[in-house]
């Protein structure tokens, strides 16, 4: 009852604890780790912790184990954290506060980077021990910090455009759609068929949360435009940001995004697409099984997956997935590299999509025949994540996604106009983001 | 207040009152309080006072603004005074602490004054049950024992678009946008799950009162409404408003509920808590902790008014106690 | 309402008055029943759906399945483990919350000392602060004394934010009890302990039992401490395993493995509470009569 949950407001207490130690709170902590200008030296062995949201399949602890009959004196240990995404953050930063050694491996969505590394809560990880060359470059570029290296990719994720098949054939349209011109035009042609009457044309996640800035980003990116430039100067108060935006709120207006639609977030997509309502869905990977499981899903065997749209061509879609980084304050930091590398090798890699049909870093994999039979969705997401942006690398990026969804949702409701709320979002982001 | 007007009912010590032996209690009597009041005090200010001084001391500081050439925030603090605090009250900020103040004063009022009519009619009730008050006692603690974080998604997924309250009500209501359905909801489950607090509470305090009271009021004549103002709700009234005030400071620090049902950064139903959330999930927390403070002054100013315009029987009574002959004239007022 | 106020007056034969007062009487039952089971019923239905049915709305799960209570006691969650900590951290809390507030709210209802107002103050004051404060201070000083996975790191925090409302729900109830009680009985050569245990505690055991309810259910739904304060499997509660639960894929949400899990942790507390009532009534009663 009266614990409210504000996890985070004291987080910073632990600052003031450690302040009055007087120390200037460098990377020190365990395994002697250098001044952040040379590269640090991963020293140390023994138990460490992996630390994550458990996995939805069991074969972590797999790999664990195999890892553990290998490493008597070099044990690991799960520890599992919420499955909410923004608990597990806080648990790392709590423990990062507290310079806690508990955490050895850090399992991190890919943007939290910036901001743990600048905070120097990770060890800067040499180029030379790890080699991230066989991964997929945009997955390696969320693992680093200005050109540091501070984690490995994990897994990696790319939104696609599902779209159901069936219905495109019945209205003759014998191709995936390329351009947003192209999906309101198939759209037309199928609502005016019996099979696709009373069926809505696109959805992706809309609701105001995370999920909201991957498609306004991935929109904006589409049409040519960029939420932040190279430089890392924003760059949404411009002709193409603004025509990718009003992608989604003239779809919104004229109904072609159905009206609860501002309410969807991955799931509730998900439930409207597999009743057999939706045409278009933009959505993640993990649909494909899911969709095509029977007894739940109306759709199965009924869609396909293709690149996302964009303006004038294909589209960009914006990378998710996971990255793996050793906490700054940890020990046994050379035991955690060689974890690191153990559970990141693309022997494991397999393992790991096979049992959990996560799509990982790993490039070679996306072309292995057994793999594409079983993940039809392989190579299509393969192009995505190549063309993939990533989200802002900014210190700041929960300020950034917030200020994002603050803005673009008052456009997509039709409460601002999107060149309005374009340029008040350029000017907040340009408060947030230090060059 | 009344509140020491019966005589306990099955009390068999109470045979022949008598005039206390003030000396004995004097004496010794702080060393004794002491000892008992001193765990408490103990637990309190280890478990509260230190975490809560320390946040105090956060707000008059900022921390890790700039970086450095190399992208590393520099850590440093410096000590800016009433500079988070001053903060709050200007420019953007402003409109959003007033506008998560209004909220949560509007959630205070409203669920607080449901919860409160709901929960003392839950207690009436379960006071008169004969037949089944178990199985009523049951029933009302499941809301108040299911945890906040799973009724929280309970009430999601009945107020979800395809949910149940969408196909009862008929219509499609897209609860979770901002708005004013946003707030409805948030009020529909909080009254649901706390008004058995307050019932709960209240029952106990129905129970301590001896049914001779009634007995006596019903040889008065006095009609079952009557009953009810001039004995029921004096006598309940210390538990009751200790029950309201607890309440009170739950509602004003109202968090999981909204962020779980609506989600966060929705204008229609962000409080004060979730505000301070934000400032702290984004390592702002000089400014989270001055969000924390202001909270809890206005808070305490709130708790203050409360018992100083209601509450007198709960805290002022003590010296009361002292003065058995006034007391005993009361209590015969009543039982007369 | 105003004709279910009188305690009594439902025993009273006035024949017809009598009759309608009793429908009326189970009418407002059936009301307050219905009112607290109906959202719990979805949860219980949620809870026996097969998880590809999750999402219908029909009023009975159709067709009706284990599968959701299969996947909450799932060894790999460890959640049987934690149903036990979490009945010991709960369960400790409460016994000390009553012990410790019961001594204070004596001393705050009962004895003379000076700044009882501004300790009463105080003492609700810990309670307005939000929450969390108490975290990454707490984090900190446990890890220092290498309290981390330990009951203790849990308990202690719970009594503090449970002591509050104890202290002062108890003083309420103590001093509503007439100060002469005490006095004869001292008088008759019981001690001041042996008074306030045989006489204060036994008339006041509504408040006491309610107490006792309110911080057990507070300290069995914690969460924030316990997910903080610990890190082994072994050692969480059950609030801290839901949290954990996953769905088949990432962005799958197991609606219905928390929602059965929810029913797991609710039912039991319910039953336990309804069989400890009449046990710690009757036990804290019988002292009374003597």
């Amino acid at each position: 009852m009266r614990f409210t949950p504000i996890v985070g407001v004291v987080v910073g207490l632990a600052l003031t604890v450690s302040a009055c130690g007087g120390d200037d709170g460098g990377d020190d902590g365990g395994g002697g780790t250098a001044k952040q200008s040379t590269e640090a030296q991963l020293s140390g062995r023994g138990p460490i912790t992996f630390v994550s949201g458990k996995d939805t399949s069991g074969n972590r602890q797999k790999q664990v184990d195999a890892w553990n009959k290998d490493h008597p004196n070099e044990q690991a240990r799960i520890i599992e954290l919420p499955e909410s995404a923004d608990q597990q953050r806080e648990q790392m930063i709590q423990n990062a506060q507290t310079k806690s050694d508990a955490y050895t491996i850090l399992n991190m969505d890919v943007v939290w980077t910036a901001e743990f590394a600048a905070n120097r809560w990770l060890t800067d990880l040499p180029k030379s021990q790890f080699d991230v060359s066989a991964m997929l470059p945009p997955t390696v570029a969320t693992a680093q910090y200005r050109d540091r290296l501070y984690a490995v990719p994990l897994n990696a994720d790319g939104g696609l455009l599902y779209y159901r098949k069936d219905l495109l054939d019945a209205a003759g349209v014998k191709e995936a759609p390329k351009t947003w011109d192209e999906v309101w035009a198939a759209c037309d042609k199928v609502t005016k068929t019996s099979e696709g009457k009373g069926v809505s044309c696109y959805a992706g996640q809309f609701d105001k949360y995370e999920g909201l800035t991957v498609n306004v980003s991935e929109v904006i990116n589409g049409a040519g435009g960029s939420v932040v430039d190279a430089s890392g100067k924003p760059t949404v108060n411009t002709p193409e940001a603004k025509k990718g935006l009003d992608v989604l709120v003239q779809a919104v207006k004229d109904g072609r995004i159905p009206k609860q639609a501002i309410t969807f977030k991955e799931e509730e997509g998900r439930r409207y697409f597999e009743s057999g309502k939706l045409l278009f869905h933009r959505q993640w990977p993990y649909q494909y099984a899911l969709a095509n499981k029977k007894g739940t899903s109306k759709v199965v065997d009924k869609f396909a997956v293709a690149p996302l749209p964009g303006v004038s061509g294909p589209g960009a879609s914006t990378l998710g997935g996971h990255n793996l980084a050793i906490s700054a304050f940890a020990k046994n930091k050379a035991t955690a590299a060689d974890f690191i590398k153990f559970i990141t090798s693309e022997e494991s890699q397999r393992a790991d999509l096979l049992a959990t049909s996560q799509a990982p870093p790993n490039a070679a994999l996306y072309d292995d025949p057994e793999l594409v039979k079983k993940f039809p969705y392989l190579p299509t997401l393969k192009a995505s994540i190549l063309g993939a942006k990533p989200r802002p690398i900014v210190v700041k990026y929960g300020d950034v996604t917030t200020a994002i969804q603050e803005e673009t949702y008052n456009a997509i409701t039709g409460k601002t106009p999107s060149d309005q709320a374009l340029s008040s979002l350029q000017t907040k982001l340009g408060q947030l983001i230090q060059p | 207040m009344a509140t020491t007007t019966k005589e306990p009912p099955s009390a068999g010590a109470a045979k022949t009152p008598r005039p206390p032996k003030k000396e004995r209690d004097v004496q010794g009597s702080g060393r004794l309080s002491a000892l008992l009041l001193s765990p408490t005090i103990m637990v309190l200010a280890l478990v509260v006072g230190y975490p809560v001084i320390a946040a105090f001391r956060e707000s008059l500081y900022k921390r890790g603004e700039v970086l450095d050439a190399q992208g590393f925030i520099v850590e440093s603090e410096r000590f800016v005074g009433l500079d988070n605090y001053t903060a709050i009250f200007s420019g953007e900020n402003a409109d959003a602490f007033w506008n998560a103040f209004y909220n949560t004063t509007f959630f205070l009022v409203v669920t607080v004054s449901l919860e409160t009519v709901i929960g003392v009619a839950m207690a009436l009730i379960m006071h008169q049950a004969l037949r089944g008050r178990a199985f009523v006692r049951a029933s009302i603690l499941v809301p108040w024992a299911i945890p906040t974080a799973i009724s929280g998604l309970l009430w999601r997924w009945i107020f979800q678009t395809d949910g149940v309250a969408n196909a009862i009500i008929g219509r499609q209501i897209l609860w979770t946008t901002d708005g004013f359905h946003a707030k409805l909801g948030i009020i529909v489950a909080e009254t649901w799950k706390t008004a058995p607090f307050i019932g709960l509470l209240v029952l106990a305090g129905l129970q301590m009162i001896p049914r001779e009271v009634y007995e006596a009021a019903k040889v008065d004549g006095a009609s079952a409404f009557e009953q009810f103002r001039r004995i029921t709700l004096p006598l309940v009234k210390p538990a009751l408003l200790v029950a309201v005030l607890f309440r009170m400071l739950d509602a004003l620090r109202m968090f999981d509920l909204p962020f779980v049902l609506i989600g966060p950064n929705k204008d229609s139903v962000e409080t004060l808590t979730m505000i301070a959330w934000q400032e702290a999930n984004n390592l702002r927390y000089g400014p989270a902790a001055a969000y924390a403070t202001v909270l809890f002054v206005y808070i305490a100013v709130l708790a203050y008014l409360f018992v100083k315009l209601l509450g007198a029987d709960v805290i002022g009574e003590a010296r009361q106690q002292r003065k058995p002959s006034a007391k005993r004239k009361k209590l015969g007022k009543v039982s007369a | 309402m105003t004709a279910v106020t009188a305690p009594g007056a439902a025993k009273s034969p006035r024949a017809s008055k009598g009759a309608w007062r009793r429908r009326l009487l189970y009418a407002g039952v059936a009301l307050v029943v219905g009112y607290c089971l109906v959202p719990f019923y979805w949860m219980i239905v949620s809870a026996f759906r097969r998880p590809a049915n999750q999402f219908e709305n029909t009023p009975l799960p159709a067709p009706f399945s284990l599968e959701n209570f299969s996947a909450v006691f799932n060894p790999d969650n460890g959640f049987g483990r934690s149903l036990v900590n979490s009945v010991v951290v709960a369960g400790v809390t409460t016994v000390l919350t009553l012990i410790v507030g019961v001594f204070t709210a004596y001393a705050l209802a009962r004895l003379d000392f000076r700044f009882k107002n501004a300790l009463l103050g105080i003492i609700i004051a810990t309670s307005m602060f939000p929450g969390i404060s108490q975290i990454v201070p707490l984090l900190k000083l446990f890890t220092d004394i290498e309290w981390m996975n330990t009951y203790q790191a849990m308990i202690l925090p719970s009594l503090g934010f449970a002591l509050p409302l104890a202290v002062w729900n108890l003083n309420v109830f103590f001093r509503q009890l007439p100060f002469e009680l005490e006095q004869a009985a001292m008088v008759d050569g019981c001690s001041r302990g042996q008074a306030f245990r045989k006489i204060i505690i036994p008339l006041a055991a509504p408040g006491v039992f309610t107490t006792a309810i309110i911080t057990f259910i507070a300290a069995w739904n914690e969460f924030l401490i316990a997910r903080t304060m610990v890190n082994e499997k072994d050692m969480q509660t059950a609030t801290v395993a839901i949290s954990k639960f996953t769905g088949s894929a990432t962005f799958d949400q197991p609606f219905g493995t928390q929602m059965a899990a929810g029913v797991v942790v609710t039912v039991p507390l319910v039953v336990m509470v309804l069989i400890f009532q009449r046990r710690i009534i009757a036990g804290l009663t019988a002292g009374g009569v003597k």
